[in-house]
């Protein structure tokens, strides 16, 4: 015990902290507060900003404490713990000094910075600056940088803290910015200002301390001193990232990620970031009545009541399918309406994956849980790419095998991961046998303690879908995963809202048709639920009614449209990939007569005669939570617990060899949803991801 | 130094190495795990800029890049760090002005001025491609300053003039030895060496071995301790080529000395020393004895005292002890002389016999005592 740790005298005040901390660290436990630039805990240390220097008694200069181990520190000569002071002249000296240093080449744009309200560099000279500048030459410019279409520069501003540059080598694990040049005239820039491609590189704008980097589409749109802010779960992928919605009046102006360890540590990726200006276009903000084949506005009593007309025949000719970004609410409501009904045909997975059908929750969620990941060590991805299904993961699984030496295996498109992987075949086919081949993965596989084993959704398509899945399953029983201390064995999905439609129970019920049956004619009237990703061409005479928020290629085709919110616009329930239930704040109005999702299919119920129980979403939820003890807790990842499920082995696999290779999950990261396609970054993003940018120059 | 960026356009599209580079790539690579094969980056990227005419282009970069797989960034920034990189092109014969005090205080600022007019801006490249300059930081070669490099080798002690006709030289397609520009050797005074001329500070005569007072007489040693011995090497300079009549002058100068040595002996000019100074004696050519056969005359002594005029074992076995003290102060060889019994043993050679030690000279047993011996 006494060996791992180390006394110390902080500001007169006694402390033992383990060794391996920093000395900045410990200062922080002491109740000291550090001022720092280049510091961050999730990145390398650099300490080159010099702004976190305290004072040791006996040594000859102020120490950096970010760069100052504890256990490296050296006792008094009498024997006692070393005297450390974050506070007094001399530290208050040492401070000013470099601040003014910091200070001699940044410009005085305050004013029209948008880091201004929000910069640490601001915050820390109001404490250690002079009022004043005693320098009186030139003060250094340097050019702008073009890093693509998030990221804004304005270089003058950089102070060389270097955070930027190791998130892309480290978490990131794009090694494309760099500081060039030497002495004054060094400079942060990419390779010969070629943009950023990583899907996580708006998070150099949170780190950047100053406003040398900042975000392109939120320049000069607000003050963050006038935004409302709302902390809130994101919905683009499976993750259910923490996020802050910051609005002003009734429109987003950026979302920022909020610190969960447990999923998104504090990053984001960029189409979560910067979705926000596609919830402001194309928006369904009234209901709408094909009449001609023309879409006409509509009162809402026209629509439900056209829309009720529609729901009276046949039940067994009717069908509901849920889109990816369904909340639990309205997929609830919906699938209460249509049992009501006697509509058996209900589909929550768009995309056809074979999932969810035995009613086994384990089955289609990620056991281990995202941060198992980092405890883990050999990961076997089948059919997933989380680099674009997962990005902020992906960067949990990189510094896993960079500080684990996580060994990683894939059977799937051979992309790249930003991690050193085994490529061990590119479909199902591979899956036949594959525990026993004999490869250098697939020795540490059998060997690991802890290993997992994760199916993405593209894995699952198709009539081999359910094969590759027991196969996965079996794989992991195979290799001993599954136990009361580790499941290693889940689905990543990649739509937000799919496993909480899972957990209602949104699949076909007794006899009725899944989602490629109904798109091929199954039925007569069809429901969409926000469900934009389906090739609707095979519909030919089928009525369809389009529940959703955003006017996609779902509402293009539509005969009645009903406007329902966004998930910035209302408080959901959206369940993520791990089986963790968690809430949406409603941060803005939903736009113009759009409603809720669930209060739509409620009033409806009212229509048809069969009204459903609950008034309010909070009475909805009420009963979620009685049906359903999964919704009981928010927050919560169930993990290793569900294990008692998985014991039992699944059918053998039959159809393997003749399964075809997975592919892709979507043809382009910043596209796969309405809001996304809404969005003018998103489409620049895009762009410059095909290589049709145009080069722009730095500003 | 100002802002350093690539000259894409100059740069073209592609770089390959010279097939004669390969070797040399392959020894820095060698030199390093294969997993760790970034280490070689400076080497190569050296070695490039080698190839792609004294600068490097963006494609050498990538190629080095590609060769060591590291990102292009991380390149990009050790090319940028390292001013000796040069990211524009340069001309065929590439001056590094050295500025940095030494120089400037001794004219470097007139070179530039030099530059300036020849050649134009810093880092152009005159439109025949065969100059271009830049200013540099220190090139350690203060002692010669001012100087310049071009290409890869020094150019020392230069006058505004000196420099002018090298440039006009290159400009005109005449190459130029390197080294210095003014009358002396490498680093030496100009016009000749001016102190240390004595070449008993070489031979190792002056060595005596010190005496700690209270401590036991050290053990005498037979001959000059073997670290003390010789003189230090001087190697023949390594500008042997430059055309340059000063080193002539310097040579013709050393002949006339020798010639005149004998009657330099009487009137060389010697330092106040105690006791009484031998008489000198002149003596035909080929009458000399040989005085290395004395013990403790070695060749270095034999030509100081022959500088004494003191030419016949006859000489020494004659000397007083007053002549000894000033002898060995002379040579710098406190006590030595009666140590070593020279008056005896001349005593004896000069009546014809020979000594235990003059035979084994004789049967040339002893090296130091050889025409080309070093002591």
């Amino acid at each position: 015990m006494a060996d791992d740790l180390f006394k110390l005298n902080i500001d007169g005040r006694d402390i033992e902290v383990p060794k391996s901390y920093t000395l900045m660290q410990a200062c922080e436990e002491a109740g000291a507060e550090i001022p720092r630039f280049c510091y961050h805990e999730r990145l390398s240390i650099a300490g080159n900003c010099r702004m976190c220097l305290v004072q040791w008694k006996g040594a000859p200069k102020p120490i950096a404490s970010c760069a100052q181990t504890v256990g490296e520190m050296r006792m008094n000569p009498d024997g006692t713990p070393p005297n450390i002071l974050t506070k007094g002249d001399y530290v208050e000296k040492a401070r000013n000094g470099v601040m003014e240093f910091l200070l001699i080449n940044h410009p005085l744009d305050c004013p029209i910075c948008d880091q201004g309200g929000e910069c640490d560099l601001q915050d820390q000279a109001m404490a250690y600056g002079r009022s004043g500048s005693r320098y009186d030459l030139n003060k250094r410019a340097v050019e702008n940088k073009n890093m693509g279409p998030l990221v804004k520069t304005i270089m003058t501003r950089c102070i060389q803290c270097t955070r930027c540059v190791r998130f892309a080598a480290e978490v990131a694990g794009v090694e494309e910015i760099g500081m060039i040049s030497r002495g004054e005239d060094a400079e942060i820039t990419t390779y010969l200002e070629e943009s950023l491609t990583s899907e996580l590189s708006g998070n150099v704008i949170d780190l950047c301390p100053v406003g040398a980097l900042t975000s392109k589409p939120y320049a000069y749109n607000a003050r963050p001193w006038e935004l409302r802010k709302t902390e809130s779960i994101d919905v683009m992928d499976a993750l259910g990232s923490a996020i802050r919605i910051d609005a002003k009046g009734d429109a987003v102006m950026r979302i920022m990620p909020v610190i969960n360890e447990e999923v998104n540590e504090e990053w984001l990726s960029d189409k979560s970031r910067f979705i926000w200006d596609g919830l402001g276009r194309q928006r369904l903000d009234k209901p709408y009545i094909r009449e001609n084949g023309k879409l006409r506005p509509a009162s809402w009593g026209e629509a439900l009541s056209a829309t009720a007309e529609l729901l009276k025949g046949d039940a067994s000719r009717m069908g509901i399918i849920a889109g990816n970004l369904v909340e639990v609410e309205q997929a609830k409501a919906a699938l209460d309406l249509a049992r009501s009904l006697g509509i058996q045909s209900t589909d929550c997975r768009p995309a056809g994956a074979k999932y969810g059908l035995d009613g086994v929750r384990e089955r289609y969620i990620l056991n281990p849980t995202l941060m198992g990941v980092e405890e883990a060590d050999a990961l076997l991805l089948i059919g997933v790419n989380p680099r674009v299904e997962a990005a902020v993961w992906n960067a949990r699984i990189r510094k896993a095998w960079l500080w684990n030496d996580l060994k990683v295996g894939v059977v799937g498109e051979p992309v790249d991961l930003t991690y050193d992987y085994e490529h061990l075949g590119i479909g199902a086919d591979s899956l036949a046998g594959l525990f026993s081949r004999d490869s250098v993965f697939m020795e540490a596989f059998r060997n690991a303690k802890r290993p997992m084993v994760v199916v993405g959704e593209q894995a699952l398509l198709g009539d081999a879908g359910l094969d590759v899945l027991n196969a996965a399953h079996d794989l992991a029983l195979e290799a001993s995963a599954i136990s009361e201390d580790w499941t290693g064995f889940g689905v990543l999905h990649n739509a937000a809202g799919r496993v909480g439609a899972l957990d209602v129970g949104f699949v076909p019920g007794e006899g009725g048709a899944d989602t490629a049956e109904m798109l091929s004619g199954g039925v007569d009237t069809l429901v969409l639920l926000g469900a934009d990703e389906l090739d609707l061409s095979g519909l030919g005479s089928t009525k369809t009614i389009y529940v959703g928020h955003h006017g996609d290629a779902g509402a293009s085709k539509a005969d009645i449209i009903l406007p329902c919110a966004a998930y910035s616009e209302l408080d959901a329930t959206y369940v993520n990939t791990e089986g963790r239930v968690q809430m949406t704040t409603q941060a803005v109005q939903p736009k113009g007569e759009a409603k809720d999702g669930w209060a739509i299919f409620r009033a409806l119920s009212d229509v048809l005669g069969k009204t459903l129980s609950y008034d309010s979403d909070a009475e909805l939820r009420q009963v979620l939570r009685e049906q359903n003890e999964v919704f009981a807790g928010l927050g919560f990842a169930p993990g290793a617990s569900g294990h008692a499920a998985l014991k039992e082995a699944p059918a053998k696999p039959q159809g393997l060899v003749k399964a075809r290779p997975f592919e892709a999950p979507f043809a382009d990261f910043y596209l796969t949803n309405p809001i996304a396609r809404a969005s003018k970054t998103m489409a620049e993003c895009s762009l410059m991801k095909r290589g049709l940018e145009t080069p722009v120059a730095a500003e | 130094m100002a802002l350093r960026r690539f000259d894409i356009e100059a740069g073209g599209d592609s770089f390959a190495f010279k097939p004669e580079t390969e070797p040399t790539i392959a020894f820095w690579l060698g030199k390093y795990p294969e997993d760790k094969k970034r280490s070689a980056v400076i080497p190569l990227l050296w070695l490039a800029q080698k190839d792609n005419a004294g600068w490097l282009s963006e494609p050498a970069m990538r190629e080095v890049a590609d060769r060591l797989e590291m990102p292009y960034i991380r390149v990009y920034e050790v090319a940028t760090f390292y001013t000796m990189f040069r990211l524009q092109p340069v001309g065929k014969h590439h001056i590094q002005l050295c500025g940095t005090t030494p120089c400037m205080l001794r004219g470097a600022n007139d070179l530039k001025k030099v530059c300036e007019k020849k050649i134009g801006k810093k880092m152009a490249v005159t439109d025949d491609g065969r100059l271009s300059w830049e200013e540099v930081e220190c090139l350690g070669a203060c002692v010669n300053a001012p100087m310049v490099q071009i290409n890869d080798y020094y150019y020392e002690d230069l006058t505004p003039e000196s420099f002018e006709e090298i440039l006009g030289k290159l400009s005109n397609g005449v190459d130029v030895a390197p080294g210095t520009f003014v009358d002396r050797i490498n680093s030496a005074p100009e016009g000749g060496v001016t102190s240390l001329k004595d070449d008993a500070c070489y031979d190792g005569s002056r060595n005596s071995i010190a005496r700690i007072p209270n401590l036991p007489e050290a053990t005498k040693s037979e001959e000059p301790p073997a670290e003390a011995a010789g003189k230090p090497d001087r190697p023949a300079p390594t500008n042997v080529d430059r055309e340059e009549p000063t080193k002539q002058e310097v040579k013709a100068d050393s002949k006339v000395v020798e010639q005149d040595n004998a009657e330099k002996a009487g009137s060389a000019e010697v330092p106040e020393i105690e006791g009484d100074r031998p008489e000198a004696a002149s003596v035909t050519a080929g009458e000399e004895d040989n005085l290395k056969r004395i013990k403790g005359i070695g060749p270095k002594n034999e030509d100081q005292l022959n500088e004494l005029g003191i030419y016949k074992f006859a000489q020494i076995a004659a000397w007083s002890d007053e002549n000894v003290k000033w002898v060995e102060g002379y040579l710098a060889f406190r006590g030595r002389i009666s140590r070593e019994d020279w008056i005896g043993q001349a005593k004896a050679l000069a009546a014809g016999e020979d000594t235990e030690f003059s035979r084994r000279v004789d049967a040339g047993d002893v090296e130091s005592s050889q025409e080309e011996g070093g002591n």
